[in-house]
């Protein structure tokens, strides 16, 4: 906070340090840097909840973002979804043993690679739901 | 660095690349770097070594080289030869070439994907490599900014984008030389260049491309236009998901700094231009230019009435020049060449390339730029290569503020007024192909939900009515719904396109109402016999015997 002079004009940047640094945005964490950067707590709130990248809830400790841009769309994205769904958590959720996230991402902009997934920050290409499965065996998941 | 020495160091780059035995280039593009390059990239760097060929040999990593469907692609200088889907096991082939094993993995560099292809926004992707500032160097670049210092007056810079007829490359297709000289003429100082690289649609990529393959020719761009309206504070919006673009415009931005190209006494002159970065956070709508200042503002990105226009009150209430990375992209080879050589590509209205992320169902898949007029056809069969084993059914442009465009409709040539006449609008260049097993109702619903998601919520018709519009499609889709359905569909649409306060809002029926008008028997199957021609969507009996 202290590199952007502690200004409100920061605090989108403020809000991705603190995601990096923390994983996930918690209610105090969210009141320190309102109270620190001298904004309402609302405003706070209202940025974070605004904007997808932004987390309030903690990850598990595997993720999986899928991506449902048109390519993927076409390709059949959605197929994959489901699949997680079943096996593991709604999307935007995580499974009550804290293993896997399922989030689903607008469009990744690797298109030429459709369907694709991101898991733990590695780009899967062309994914087929066997692959899923593939994946949640090898971490174990039932 | 002042003019004379940015020549000299191009020579010397120039001299010490000719000097190697080969050059080999491998993409490191996003596409490729999930396909395995970094591996491929460290496997030719270790059996450089282990031969002895350092100082001989080179290899590079460069941005997109376009065809993302064979990828991981490498280029050999030595004997002008691209290979694709190439693995690390490759690499000694590569390194001394007994070709046998590896020419059927080549790419004929004379295919119509590669020959029907002019490159001006791209030229330098796939050829340099995006984190050395010398290679850019070597190809000319920072040469357009140096012209424009040494022998061009502000003015004339203007007068120079005006003549080439360049127009946004972001989708609505302002024409950039107008709007540079409306912030030009603005007496209020500070201004500010923002250059909008939060690409939000669904689809595209090639704003992300070109930031991965050539960064330094963008921040030329910015750093030109701010000597031609007179700003000295630039802003990189880029999305956050785009990792390796932020990375690398990092390391581009302080490399120039570090070189006296960008920063205070540019080129030892007294023009100061600095740049920086701000992270998107996943906003459709901050593509919006009202919106996307909101957020480098840190609020909200909440689109506002306009006029006024950033061009007069934009960044904290200062004049503001807002344009796409592709637009920036465009700047340095028109004060290269003169705007007379720009206008001369393209048609009567729409000047120069266009940049296109193809994909969906088409063979290949990647990054292409073509000449404005060029039909669809050509872009999709000579070019793409065709759909695959199915049929053809239809092509998308402009992501969900745009159209599908159906067969009979494909030697439409692609310019801004021609693709407006059909429904559906450039855009900035997302081309997804569908085949006969996408149903285009539920295409319709897919761009829906997106904006129903997206709609930031500050006006009602877009905040009310993409759930509305949206709730009828899903009945649509899962055969609940009846012929008023329809007729109540068609005037949301018409009232979302009336009376939405910013472009998300205006522009969210396009989908809607260009499948209804191309593909209207379609909807009429899935109202009147509850089933859906492709196959793709569940009309099944259930919910029926639930409402009966």
């Amino acid at each position: 906070m202290s590199r952007h002079q502690y200004s409100g004009n920061a605090l989108i940047e403020v809000l991705h340090t603190a995601q990096e640094l923390f994983g996930y945005l918690s209610p105090p964490l969210l009141k320190t840097i309102a109270h620190k950067l001298k904004l309402p707590p609302s405003r706070v709130l209202g940025v974070a909840t605004f904007y997808h990248f932004f987390s309030l809830k903690p990850k598990g400790e595997h993720t999986f973002v899928v991506c449902v841009g048109t390519a993927c769309y076409v390709a059949g994205g959605f197929s994959l979804v489901a699949k997680l769904e079943h096996r593991c958590a709604k999307a935007g959720h995580t499974t009550p043993d804290g293993k896997v996230s399922v989030e689903t991402a607008r469009c990744i902009g690797s298109c030429g690679l459709a369907p694709a997934v991101i898991y733990d920050g590695n780009v899967l290409a062309r994914v087929t739901p066997d692959c899923i499965d593939a994946e949640l065996n090898k971490i174990g998941v039932k | 660095m002042t003019t004379e020495e940015l020549r000299d160091k191009q020579s010397e780059e120039v001299a010490r690349q000719q000097a190697l035995s080969n050059r080999i280039l491998c993409c490191t593009a996003a596409g490729c770097i999930s396909c395995g390059a970094d591996g491929l990239r460290h496997a030719l760097n270790a059996e450089v070594e282990s031969k002895g060929l350092a100082g001989k040999v080179e290899v590079c990593g460069t941005g997109c080289m376009g065809m993302c469907s064979r990828g991981p692609l490498v280029y050999s200088s030595a004997d002008h030869k691209l290979f694709g889907t190439v693995t690390p096991a490759d690499a000694p082939l590569l390194i001394t070439p007994d070709g046998a094993h590896l020419a059927q993995r080549a790419i004929d560099l004379q295919e119509p994907f590669f020959s029907r292809q002019t490159k001006i926004v791209l030229a330098n992707s796939g050829r340099v490599d995006p984190e050395k500032l010398t290679d850019y160097i070597a190809v000319g670049g920072y040469q357009s900014l140096a012209k424009a210092l040494d022998e061009m007056t502000s003015k004339e810079v203007v007068e120079e984008v005006k003549k080439s007829g360049l127009r946004g490359r972001g989708g609505a297709g302002y024409p950039t030389g107008l709007k540079w000289e409306l912030v030009a003429k603005q007496i209020a100082t500070p201004k500010y260049i923002v250059c909008n690289a939060d690409e939000g649609d669904p689809g595209a990529f090639m704003d992300r491309s070109v930031l991965e393959g050539d960064p330094h020719r963008v921040l030329e761009g910015m750093a030109i236009a701010g000597y031609a309206v007179g700003a000295q504070q630039g802003y990189i919006y880029v999305r956050g998901e785009y990792g390796l673009a932020i990375q690398r415009l990092q390391t581009a931005i302080k490399q120039a700094e570090r070189e006296h190209l960008l920063g205070a006494r540019i080129l030892d002159q007294g023009f100061q231009f600095r740049i920086d970065l701000r992270i998107g956070a996943g906003a459709f709508v901050c593509g919006e230019e009202t919106a996307l200042i909101a957020s480098i503002e840190g609020k909200r990105g909440q689109p506002r009435q306009r006029p006024p226009y950033p061009p007069a009150s934009g960044l904290w209430g200062q004049p503001t020049l807002i344009n796409n990375v592709e637009t920036y992209a465009n700047i340095p080879p028109i004060i290269e060449r003169g705007g007379d050589w720009f206008s001369t590509i393209g048609t009567a209205s729409s000047k120069g390339t266009k940049v296109f992320a193809l994909a969906g169902k088409i063979a290949n898949t990647g990054l292409i730029e073509v000449p404005m007029g060029m039909t669809l056809r050509e872009i999709l069969f000579d070019i793409g290569g065709g759909i695959p084993n199915r049929k053809f059914k239809a092509a998308q442009t402009g992501g969900p503020s745009g159209g599908c465009i159906p067969e009979q409709l494909l030697d439409t040539p692609v310019d801004y007024e021609s693709l407006a006449k059909i429904g559906s609008i450039m855009g900035s260049g997302g081309l997804i192909v569908m085949d006969d097993s996408s149903c285009m109702v539920d295409v319709a619903r897919f761009f829906m939900e997106f904006c129903m998601d997206e709609s930031c919520g500050k006006c009602i018709p877009c905040r009310a009515g993409t759930v509305q519009m949206h709730d009828i499609l899903r009945r649509i889709t899962t055969g609940e719904a009846s012929d008023a359905d329809l007729e109540m569909l068609k005037s949301l649409a018409t009232l979302l396109k009336e009376t939405s306060l910013c472009g998300l809002g205006q522009t969210a029926p396009n989908p809607v109402v260009s499948t209804l008008r191309y593909f209207p028997e379609e909807y009429e199957t899935h109202i009147r016999e509850k089933r859906c021609p492709a196959g793709r969507c569940n009309c099944s009996p259930a919910p029926q015997e639930a409402s009966a």
